[in-house]
């Protein structure tokens, strides 16, 4: 190396800084939703030949941490003479992407007229077309049922926004008008990076960067490594579930055996289910970049950037509903597949490393969408409301409660503003008392919420998981509960057939819809749990006093503190049934 | 008059008297009192001789703050609408960071403390459920008798109608006429109901605490004599009275860094420079923000910390773990890192000689001669030179390469870099160019890195106040009064009509007007600042955009978002309509404005000799260095770099090619040098 260490650190940041501005801009002038309240989106910096991650935003949503540079290769590969000033546009899933919804924008980024790298950024558009407003069908078949597919096409050619393809894009999607503004965002996100990254550059010199891009890239997996070297070598098996496919009403089994030798994990998810006929299969790029999250949820010290997967090795599961071909709808992938593809690996993992990891996390993004029209304005909408969940437990603590998304880092949109935007009213917003599962620590709860229709039709879809088996729980912890939905129309209840997932059904005024979202695992055997935090637990409402008996084996006298005798009595009598039964 | 300000930090408590009659000034600086702050606060009075029946005082207090963080908070009660208590349990669905799912978060307010009552306004402020005030006297009796310290109301859509939460605090004063009440519509009157309900329950959680510590220290000094109004300092850089300041208690939260950048603000635009950048640096962190045409920028969008989001308008303080006790340390990658973790006061840095054997930034400025081994305050047992010389050689030099000066010199880099980005962050990624700016550096360690900083950053000046280790005292003795007004607005601004904003922002300044009268303070003018928050419409971030005039029309409206956008995104859409969001007025009660030149630090004239000489490390290498006495330098005089500059609490240091000049106020004006702009190392240090 002939670069010195510090140069190298200050490039680093340099780098770091670039992306993280980009972040920033993106968000706040962003129209969309889902990005500048939800933060679903993504900025980095990728490698002029091979689009391999250069550096990548501090903030951006933990699922694309890998799959832009597979689509920035794909643009790559099909770029003939990139020039200043041209962006390129793709949402095409088998092209290294994730959904329809998430746009990716890519622009050669030249130093001195000669390509340097590439800048790209990926936004999730509120509606791309397709047979259900938001994207999210829970039953379709094939993507073309799921919205406009863009292939790479140079929406910007130096600098000049090509009007004819925009006209394509809006005569094909939903709630355009607004559009304008998240295409100029996003791209303005590109052109700061631009700017920055042109000072970073002159400040130290072409080839000081390009040195200190690949010496860093070395350093990443150096440090990668040096945390795998932690986990005893060995092969681990971790498991787990989607409820179905929202077509055909089966589980789909993710089956993942880790193997973990010297500094190196080798990752084999080819005993998965086959690709399925709805929408939860996943395309090969969110598969991988959802091993790499949750690798990086585990070791959140290291940096990202191409180094930090190379000791990753994970074989592509052809054949399996986790390598997705065209025309295989793919909606889910990216925001349910991908968690329980991170629940394997954290499963797998906790059987090495036991006291680093945790139990599940409630993992699904509680897609709800709300269609129609508000008779009051006469104006169409689509309402959007994303869940968290519980958080498993852990060695030394309890889960938290409603965090978000195992892939994503959104904020839920404030009640007030759905309520002012939409023809809604919230009837309840409260903490699923009960959902947690019991554990030496915990799991956090989940949110239980009620809204209601106030005038006009609409339409309701969801797309949700965990609705048939709750998080798994660790080391001997309950699993958390499961995700519930219920419609009540006309004072009549409706459970969607596949629990957590359906499309398209009517509701009118007075009509709601009632979720409640999963609780995080518990860790650790329920009856090690410390008594006085049951009481506490009990006091605060989070669990009844018949649960701190049954899920515990903590008793409570009249005034809620531990009947201490009562206790150390149930719990020793539930431990010796538990072992008849088990002989 | 005798004006003092005395402001409470973390390790200090520093005071300035200012006596007008005979223009004099004296200061202190003891030890910070932990428990009650008061002690250390007399106890400063007294190092000045303070004459209590003659003096006004204004305080800054960082008790509401440590209150917050250490969670020594009142018991408080919450009151909310039937099927939204866990609001504040819930928070917007988020994790503390981005990657690991290990963390932990309990709301201020636990949950069997929060009750909900029947009652439902929607988003058009109508009444969709009546409220029951006898049910809302049941809930404030048990919750009683559960210990409740302080009670907060919150109700949805309260900032459209607050009819309910009046209402319910009416009920509530009837059952508990001495409670302590907090409504959030009248904190913040804007839509986002975990935000505007946290920001209640902060206010709630720290009233009591509040109370209590002022009026024990108004007891004392009244004791000793003290005849005056007590004014303390607030987040947005303002003072109000002791009179009131509990009833908003969540204003004074940050009070601390606001304080240093008031002092940075009104001592630039003193020395002739109203656009500047302020650069706090002490022993955990660094405070940046900044500053245009003498006003520092304010948000009201601060976070303490995790989840815990203070939705009234605050100076917007960066901060950046980095500061001089921050550790250096080599990770897995092999690579350098400077902070966040902090060495603290205790151990505190290698040098200071009381258990610390990480090596800090500050032990890096040691063993580079920029500071002064024997000049330092917190040592408690000298340690050797060579000592820390090999330590670092030893934990950082070795992995890199490096020997132990070596490394210090790099300890240095990371930690400016770390600097420069968070003042890129203020500034360039928010549409300012730093080079339009001068770095007014202060606070312990401020001085030291300025001029190399400014250098990186292309910044062609640095301001070293008359007293760096002081500014937050001297923004108690000059800050004004100041109360903020948001009012939300949500209109296109095509259908705004003429009037309209001006009806608004005067109505803003009568609110403020009454409030200084109820107040009762001495001021000498009412000023009013405005300032609009906008957005394009489908949005959900708003843009500050500053309002000139308060009789502003929709087209110039538009135009000054449009500008206000272009220049922050280099974006126009002419495509969406714009929306008047906020409007938003900050009422200033002028104070009599003390004569800065009285800081010019007085002390024997050493002419512009060198007191001494010593080897100091610069990027061009090491350099023999004159040192001079900063009490001796008088105004007018001029030093050129490469030069070290000690006064009792700070160390500027000038960089070869650089020229600093005392200005009237005592202030060092330094001039990065011709060819300005980074430099990087020539060679290793050897």
């Amino acid at each position: 190396m002939t670069i010195d260490p510090i140069t190298l650190v200050v490039i680093q940041n340099g780098l770091q800084q670039v992306c993280n501005e980009m972040d920033l801009a993106f968000v706040r002038a962003a129209f969309s939703p889902v990005i500048s309240e939800a933060l679903d989106r993504s900025d980095g910096i990728y490698h002029r030949t091979t689009g391999a991650l250069i550096a990548q935003g501090d903030l951006g949503l933990p699922v694309f941490v890998g799959t832009m540079q597979f689509s920035t290769a794909a643009v790559i590969a099909r770029a003939k003479s990139p020039r200043p000033g041209d962006i390129w546009i793709v949402n095409d899933p088998y092209l290294g992407g994730t959904h329809l919804m998430d746009v990716k924008f890519v622009k050669p980024f030249f130093h001195r007229g000669r390509l340097f790298a590439w800048l790209a950024n990926t936004g999730h558009w509120p509606d791309l077309g397709g047979a259900v407003p938001g994207g999210f069908s829970a039953n379709a078949t094939e993507v073309e049922q799921e919205g406009l597919r863009l292939p790479p096409v140079r929406l910007y050619k130096e600098g000049v926004l090509d009007e004819e393809i925009l006209s394509i894009i809006f005569s094909n999607i939903r709630i355009a008008d607004q559009r304008i503004g998240d295409i100029k965002a996003q791209a303005a996100a590109l052109a700061i990076g631009e700017k920055r990254l042109t000072a970073l550059i002159e400040r130290y010199g072409e080839d000081v960067v390009e040195e200190a891009i690949s010496e860093l890239e070395a350093r990443a997996a150096q440090q990668m490594r040096a945390k795998i070297a932690t986990v005893p070598d060995g092969v681990y098996e971790g498991e787990s579930f989607v409820d179905s496919d929202g077509v055909e009403d089966r589980p789909l089994r993710i089956a993942l055996t880790l193997r973990k030798a010297g500094t190196e994990l080798y990752f084999d998810l080819s005993r998965s289910s086959p690709p399925c006929r709805g929408p939860m299969n996943s395309v090969i790029a969110t598969t991988k970049s959802s091993v790499y999250l949750a690798v990086k949820h585990v070791f959140p010290e290291v940096p990202i950037n191409a180094g930090t997967f190379q000791p990753l090795h994970i074989a592509d599961p052809v054949g399996t509903f986790l390598d997705a071909r065209y025309p295989r709808p793919v909606s889910g992938c990216a925001a349910e597949v991908s968690q329980r593809i991170a629940e394997a690996v954290f499963a797998a993992l906790g059987q090495a490393i036991p006291d680093r990891l945790f139990a599940a996390p409630a993992g699904t993004s509680g897609n709800f969408a709300l269609g129609g029209s508000d008779p009051k304005t006469g104006r169409n909408y689509v309402m959007y409301l994303i869940s968290g969940g519980g958080y498993g437990g852990s060695a030394r603590l309890d889960g938290i409660s409603n965090g978000c998304s195992t892939i994503g880092i959104s904020k839920t949109t404030p009640l007030e503003v759905i309520e002012q935007r939409y023809p809604v009213l919230f009837e309840e917003y409260a903490l699923a008392e009960g959902s947690g599962g019991a554990g030496r620590q915990r799991g956090g709860f989940g949110v239980r919420y009620a809204v209601r229709l106030r005038r006009g039709e609409a339409r309701a879809s969801f797309v949700m998981d965990h609705g048939r088996f709750g998080p798994q729980g660790a080391q001997g912890g309950a699993d958390g509960r499961v995700n519930r939905v219920t419609v009540r129309r006309n004072g009549e209840d409706y459970v969607p057939p596949h629990l957590s997932k359906d499309q398209g059904i009517a509701i009118g005024p007075g009509d709601s819809v009632i979720v409640e979202t999963p609780g995080g695992g518990g860790f650790g055997p329920p009856f090690e749990r410390d008594p006085a935090l049951v009481a506490r637990d009990v006091r605060r409402g989070y669990y009844t006093r018949a649960e701190a008996e049954e899920r515990f084996g903590v008793v409570l006298d009249a005034g809620m503190e531990v009947d201490v005798a009562a206790t150390a009595e149930r719990r020793v009598r539930f431990t010796t049934e538990a072992q008849r039964q088990r002989e | 008059m005798t004006i003092v300000g005395c402001d409470v930090g973390g390790t200090f408590t520093d005071l300035i008297l200012y006596d007008e009659a005979s223009d004099e000034l004296r200061v202190a600086k003891v030890p910070t009192t932990g428990d009650n702050q008061a002690e250390g606060v007399l106890e400063a009075l007294e190092r000045v001789e303070a004459r209590l029946s003659e003096i006004a005082i204004v305080h800054g207090t960082t008790t509401t703050t440590n209150a917050l963080l250490e969670r020594k908070i009142a018991r408080c009660g919450l009151i909310t609408t039937r099927g939204f208590r866990d609001v504040l349990e819930l928070g917007r669905r988020t994790r503390p960071r981005p990657y690991g799912l290990i963390g932990s978060f309990e709301p201020l307010i636990p949950r069997e403390m929060r009750v909900e009552v029947d009652e439902r306004i929607d988003a058009e402020g109508e009444v969709l459920r009546p409220l029951d005030p006898a049910e809302v006297e049941k809930a404030v009796e048990d919750l009683r008798a559960k210990g409740m310290e302080s009670l907060v109301i919150h109700f949805l859509h309260s900032y459209i109608n607050s009819a309910h939460e009046e209402a319910a605090a009416a009920a509530a004063r009837r059952v508990w006429p001495e409670g302590c009440v907090t409504i959030g519509s009248a904190l913040v009157s804007e839509f986002r109901e975990y935000e505007r309900g946290v920001t209640a329950a902060v206010n709630a959680a720290i009233r009591p605490v509040l109370a209590r510590y002022i009026g024990r220290l108004e007891e004392e000094l009244r004791r000793r004599g003290y005849r005056r109004d007590l004014l303390i300092m607030q987040g947005n850089g303002g003072t109000v009275s002791a009179r009131i300041v509990a009833e908003a208690a969540v204003n004074t939260v940050m009070s601390g860094p606001a304080s240093g950048v008031i002092a940075a603000a009104l001592t630039a635009e003193e020395a002739g420079f109203p656009d500047a950048v302020s650069y706090d640096m002490g022993g955990t962190s660094s405070d940046v923000a900044l500053i245009r045409s003498g006003v520092p920028l304010v948000t009201s969008e601060t976070e303490l910390e995790y989840a815990m989001p203070i939705h009234v308008p605050m100076v917007d303080v960066h901060t950046i773990g980095a500061g001089g006790g921050s550790i250096a340390r080599i990770d897995e990658a092999g690579l350098l890192r400077v902070g966040p973790e902090s060495a603290g006061a205790v151990p505190g840095p290698i040098c200071f000689g009381r258990g610390g054997t990480q090596p800090t930034v500050t032990d890096a400025n040691l063993v580079l001669g920029r500071l002064n081994h024997d000049g330092l305050l917190a040592v408690r047992q000298k340690v050797p030179i060579e000592a820390i010389r090999a330590r670092l050689a030893e934990s950082v030099g070795g992995p890199l390469g490096l020997d132990g000066e070596a490394a210090a010199a790099a300890i240095l880099r990371v930690a400016n870099d770390r600097m420069a980005g968070a003042i890129r962050m203020v500034s360039l990624a928010r549409g300012h160019d730093p080079r339009d700016f001068v770095l007014v550096a202060f606070g312990g360690a401020g001085p030291l890195h300025a001029a190399a900083l400014a250098r990186e950053l292309g910044i062609p000046r640095v301001l070293v106040p008359a007293r760096p280790g002081l500014t937050n005292a001297l923004g108690c003795v000059l800050a004004d009064l100041r109360h903020d007004f948001v009012r939300s607005v949500n209109k296109p601004v095509q259908a705004i009509e003429d009037g309209f904003v001006a009806s608004i922002l005067e109505s803003q300044i009568e609110e403020g007007r009454a409030l200084l009268e109820r107040e009762a303070a001495e001021i000498d003018d009412l000023v009013a600042l405005h300032r609009a928050e906008m957005q394009f419409e489908g949005q959900s971030h708003l843009l500050s955009v500053e309002l000139p005039d308060r009789a502003i029309g929709r087209e110039a409206l538009q135009r000054a978002f449009e500008a206000a956008y272009w220049r922050r995104f280099e974006v126009a859409l002419p495509e969406i309509r714009a929306v008047l969001v906020n409007l938003h007025t900050a009422v200033i009660g002028k104070r009599r404005r003390i004569p800065l030149t009285a800081l010019a630090t007085a002390g024997p004239d050493s002419g512009e000799t060198p007191v001494s000489r010593r080897r100091v490390w610069f990027a061009e290498g090491w350099a023999d260095t004159p040192i001079y006495r900063r009490g001796g330098l008088r105004p007018g005089a001029t030093v050129a770099g490469p030069a070290v500059i000690e006064q009792m609490d700070a160390t500027t240091v000038i960089e070869p090619g650089d020229e600093a000049r005392v200005d009237k106020a005592g202030n060092l004006v330094i001039t990065i040098g011709e060819g300005g702009g980074p430099r990087l190392p020539k060679a290793a240090p050897s």
